[in-house]
């Protein structure tokens, strides 16, 4: 008998990390291939700091070299289009397949079709979404420097649960802080299905002291909920009222990576259920699901969840195939956002595993008020983190 | 003692909690200070240094009283990835009365004064008998893995300090101190909170562990 196989589809901030780990801790013990598209990785977290001129391009993307030359790990550029859960093997796109004792899934997003009236994958240039990175996020940060003076960039924001709860509003504090050296006179619009949104006072708060009188946000008593765009014509129906926009970043409504539904283990919203002691998909113990795709609990859908969820998960693979130790599920999540120049907010959270569910233990979050030393400090740590991420991921 | 010297000890508080100067110096978190006017960087040979000292050192890197002027400044403008997580000292004035009083106690002579601790679970509350416990590294290297989504496994990154190859009593007492709120920072609290004291030392030996990997 060979040694056994674990195929993990999707090169991101899980998938990476639970193939680097299943290989570097099972010491060759364990055939690990990643199947992934992409030959460079443009991470999402930090691509609003790269719109916002605080990272350059190259800074946010990884190759997946080292991933081969120092773990041993199979690397395959395609896209997994099936998985034959009888026989436990994986299709290609190219052709082939890849049979597997163990599959993890952390294929991260994709959009719901329909979600926002008018939009369709078709207008992603005109209405870049921006919210998988890469030409998307290069696009949308010409549009935003591109833009006539005091013209409109509107944002519609997307319905929970969606990948990076802060994300839209960094993104908006990003697109402020360029505006505001660039084209003081413009305005930012932006459409909200949701009531509240993740570290909402300190966003509001931030948005207010640095960016006065910029950004307006219609939230769901105002029609926020009930939005259609017209890409031809640039324009923004909100309950009925045209509004006529210079760039329009449109985040529809997301569920898990369509693999998860091809495999079928997805639940009615389009997320695929795990156990949370292992991250195993509820519907087959063979697979395993991470990162944004699953449906675990109380932790955000975060670069950092991904990346901790995807370590237990590597431990149980290699407990299941090796017989390796297996210690208690511990996860935890710190979500660090940039507000303007050296102004950082963060939130974070610690979490276990129970029958249920990924529970919530304990939290912080970042606190209006603090002085500018903490903002700088909170930033700084940023920056440590993006460093420190990077190379548990893909060194 | 030049009144200068006086101030430059009061200055070293800040670089007390990782190196030890004077007689019976030992490494810590840093190297011992000893002797290091004219010492090459990096090159001692007792301690696991970072790959960017050692090259720093092969490169010619020799620690002259201006040499030291610059690099305390600023460390890592001075050597990139330095595994010193320490901002620098902005103020040349105070670099000077430091450096003074590093003259003065890393050098052979008469008045060297004793080494001192670097830190002690007394100065954090803490119950000594903490630092008894002896922790499983392989545990450790599990547990880890929470750490190194934000500290480098080698250290040297602005923002969040390096916490590989350091002495177990040190690891000890800053964990212990985070998770007893003796320590303030919301992120560290946080991770130390739920870890036990069992747990604790898992991770000193782990990280201790790691450091002496090349
Ligand atoms: C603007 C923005 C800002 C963010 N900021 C932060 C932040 O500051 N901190 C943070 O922690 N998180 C942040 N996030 C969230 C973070 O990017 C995601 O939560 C994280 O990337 C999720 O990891 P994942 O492995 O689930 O998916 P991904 O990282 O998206 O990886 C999925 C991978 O799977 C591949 N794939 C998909 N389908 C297939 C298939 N069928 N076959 C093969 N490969 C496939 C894709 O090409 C992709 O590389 C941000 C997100 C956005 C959009
Ligand atoms: C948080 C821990 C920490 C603090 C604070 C700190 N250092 Fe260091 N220092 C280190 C470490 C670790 C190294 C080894 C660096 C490497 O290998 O990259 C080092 C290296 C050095 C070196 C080079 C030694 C050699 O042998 O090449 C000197 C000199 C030095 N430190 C002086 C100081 C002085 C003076 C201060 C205070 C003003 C200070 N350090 C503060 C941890 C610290
Ligand atoms: C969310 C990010 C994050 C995580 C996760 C994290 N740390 Fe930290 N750690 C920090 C930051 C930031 C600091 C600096 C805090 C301060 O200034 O007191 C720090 C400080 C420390 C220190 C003291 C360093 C010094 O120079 O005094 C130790 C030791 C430490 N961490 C160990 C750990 C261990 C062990 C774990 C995992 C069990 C861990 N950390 C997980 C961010 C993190």
């Amino acid at each position: 008998q060979g040694r056994p196989r674990v195929v993990v589809v999707g090169g991101g901030a899980g998938g990476a990390t639970a193939a680097r780990y299943i290989a570097r801790d099972s010491k060759g013990a364990v055939d690990v291939t990643l199947v992934e598209p992409t030959r460079a990785y443009y991470s999402c977290f930090f691509s609003n700091l790269y719109i916002g001129g605080f990272r350059d391009y190259a800074s946010i993307g990884h190759s997946y070299g080292a991933l081969a030359a120092n773990h041993g790990i199979n690397v395959v550029h395609d896209w997994a289009v099936s998985v034959d859960r009888d026989k436990r093997s994986v299709g290609l796109a190219g052709g082939g397949s890849l049979s597997y004792d163990r599959l993890v899934l952390s294929p991260g997003i994709d959009f719901k079709d329909g979600s926002v009236p008018g939009w369709d994958l078709s207008q992603q240039n005109r209405m870049p979404h921006a919210y998988k990175a890469g030409s998307q996020t290069q696009l949308l940060k010409a549009q935003v420097e591109a833009m006539a003076q005091g013209g409109v960039y509107c944002m519609v924001a997307p319905p929970n649960p969606f990948r990076c709860p802060p994300g839209p509003y960094e993104r908006i504090s990003m697109v402020a802080h360029v505006l505001k050296e660039t084209n003081p006179t413009a305005k930012i619009l932006i459409v909200d299905p949701k009531a509240k949104f993740s570290k909402q006072g300190l966003f509001e708060d931030g948005w207010q002291r640095l960016y006065p009188g910029m950004i307006e946000r219609i939230g769901p008593d105002f029609g926020g909920d009930k939005v259609e765009v017209r890409p031809a014509s640039m324009e923004v129906v909100i309950d009925g009222e045209v509004n006529k926009v210079d760039v329009c970043n449109v985040i529809p409504a997301q569920q898990a990576g369509r693999i998860a539904a091809a495999a079928g283990i997805t639940n009615d919203a389009g997320w695929a259920p795990v156990v949370a002691h292992t991250m195993q998909s509820r519907a087959d113990e063979n697979i395993h699901v991470l990162g944004d795709a699953s449906h675990q609990g109380d932790m955000p859908k975060s670069g950092f969840s991904a990346n901790s969820q995807a370590k237990v998960c590597a431990m149980a693979v290699r407990g299941a195939l090796t017989g390796s130790k297996v210690y208690p599920a511990r996860f935890s999540n710190t979500c660090w956002s940039l507000i303007g120049t050296d102004d950082g907010v963060k939130v974070g959270a610690s979490y276990e595993a129970t029958d249920e569910k990924i529970a919530k233990t304990d939290g912080f979050i970042s606190k209006t008020g603090e002085s500018a030393e903490v903002r700088k400090a909170t930033y700084e740590e940023s920056l440590g983190w993006y460093a420190a991420i990077s190379d548990d991921i893909f060194s | 003692w030049s009144a200068d010297a006086e101030r430059g000890r009061a200055l070293y508080a800040e670089c007390k909690r990782c190196h030890q100067v004077g007689d019976g110096a030992a490494h810590r978190i840093g190297p011992h200070l000893n002797d290091i006017f004219g010492r090459p960087a990096g090159s001692l040979d007792s301690f696991r240094y970072s790959p960017a000292m050692k090259a720093a050192g092969a490169g010619g890197l020799v620690w002259t009283g201006a040499a030291l002027d610059r690099f305390l400044a600023a460390p890592r403008a001075t050597v990139p990835r330095s595994r010193m997580s320490y901002a620098g000292m902005k103020d040349g004035s105070d670099r000077a009365d430091l450096l003074a009083w590093l003259r003065l106690s890393s050098g052979g002579g008469p008045d060297r004064p004793p080494a001192q601790p670097t830190v002690t679970p007394e100065e954090y509350g803490l119950d000594p008998q903490l630092l008894t416990i002896r922790g499983d590294p392989d545990y450790g290297a599990y547990l880890a893995g929470e750490c190194t989504t934000c500290h480098r496994p080698d250290g040297g990154e602005e923002g969040i300090p390096s916490i590989t190859g350091w002495p177990h009593d040190d690891f000890v007492i800053a964990l212990q101190a985070y998770k007893r709120g003796k320590r303030v920072h919301p992120a560290m609290q946080l991770v130390a909170g739920r870890l036990s004291d069992e747990e604790i030392a898992a991770l000193a030996a782990h990280f201790r562990r790691a450091g002496d990997q090349p």
